[in-house]
């Protein structure tokens, strides 16, 4: 099923639903699975895309810019979620500022790296102890409601949010066994 | 600027408060991003301005939230008011701020070589004689000076908040800990900043 503007990946589909929602800064720390978004994205004069140092840093990005007037999502892995958890908590939670967040699961589902394995598994217990809206998306047909809707609630509600794209969208980092 | 004075050994210990009281009189509609702890608790006490965000945790993103502040407005100039051991924990955001190249981003670094606010511990930094100023040089931001004293320190907060930065300037500081502490009420601290910059009415 195609979705928003007749886009058929998940990437396309994420593309467009973020410009709808004028979800225009998009620093990131790459990952394989995020590629094609972050080629879409850099390529694309609608939005300010670029790769920061630490995913840290581009936490306090998003939550400079929206505080400035403009919107913007941090794009990184889930080992990279993990260094997150005191600038959650002490900026875009105390702060009530409505940082979005788009995380390629890694550790599940045909995960190699036992490392990435355990690091997956602080994921949900961080967001859910920090009371931050999450959710897996793991299905093409659901992908642009699940994203567009996060993103109007998190602004609306001046809360921060967390979208997780499932091997199950993405097929995630194959590997041979 | 003298270039045989730009290196930390040869800079004057000077005193934050003083020093921000200093750039605050120079400013009209400049945001300011002041960094956790005393950074911030000395902006607070040199006078209320709208335009001021004041951290209250998140250690080592005064730097960042100013460059998101300075991407988001192009047409204001954001500074990053942040301490020497909170800068030790986020160096490679100097190397974002230089690929970006915000031409309205001031960095203004003070530096006392200690952990000032949790009991006066010397930073890695101090014991190893690194100099910020050259790391930040290296990594691409061209205009990264030492201000040698009070004069030195206001005639680069003046060149910087007139021409195309971005700046990275540093002033070593002495031990003396913030004359008072901003109030903890991070979202009053966050509405405020942003009606103070007009992206809320």
């Amino acid at each position: 099923m195609a979705g928003a503007g007749g886009a058929t990946t998940w990437h396309d589909i994420v593309v467009e639903t973020l410009r709808r929602n004028d979800v225009r800064l998009v620093p990131y720390v790459p990952d394989r699975v995020l590629t094609p978004l972050i080629r879409a994205v850099e390529a694309d004069p609608f939005f300010t895309a670029f790769p920061t140092a630490r995913e840290e840093e581009a936490v306090g990005i998003v939550a400079g810019a929206w505080m400035g007037g403009m919107r913007g999502i941090v794009l990184m892995q889930t080992s990279g979620f993990a260094t997150l958890p005191n600038v959650l908590a002490s900026l875009a939670c105390a702060c009530q500022i409505p940082l979005l967040m788009m995380v390629s699961e890694r550790g599940t589902l045909g995960e190699f790296n036992l490392g990435q394995a355990m690091v997956c598994r602080t994921m949900r217990p961080v967001l859910s102890a920090l009371g931050i809206e999450h959710h897996t998306i793991t299905r093409l047909d659901e992908t642009e409601f699940v994203v567009d809707r996060t993103i109007r609630q998190a602004i609306a509600t001046q809360a921060p949010a967390c979208l997780i794209l499932s091997p199950l969208l993405t097929g995630g980092k194959a590997f041979s066994a | 600027m003298s270039a045989t004075i730009d290196t930390r050994h040869n800079a004057k210990v000077m005193n934050r408060f003083e020093l921000t009281k200093l750039l605050v009189a120079k400013l009209t509609d400049e945001a300011v991003i002041g960094g956790i702890g005393n950074a911030n608790f000395d902006l607070w006490a040199a006078g209320r301005r709208p335009e001021n965000f004041y951290m209250l945790g998140s250690m080592g993103l005064a730097v960042p939230i100013a460059l998101g502040v300075a991407i988001a407005q192009p047409h204001r100039t954001v500074i990053a008011l942040e301490g020497d051991g909170s800068l030790l924990m986020q160096l490679g955001c100097l190397a974002t701020v230089a690929a970006r190249a915000p031409r309205n981003l001031v960095i203004v670094v003070w530096d006392n070589g200690i952990y000032q606010i949790t009991g006066g511990q010397k930073t890695p930094a101090a014991a190893a004689r690194t100099d910020l100023v050259a790391i930040a040089r290296a990594s691409g931001i061209v205009e990264s000076h030492w201000a040698a004293d009070e004069a030195e320190f206001e005639a680069l907060a003046a060149r910087a908040l007139g021409a195309p930065g971005p700046w990275f300037i540093a002033a070593r500081i002495d031990d003396k800990p913030a004359v008072t502490q901003t109030e903890r009420d991070p979202v009053r601290i966050r509405d405020a900043f942003m009606r103070g910059i007009g992206s809320r009415s």
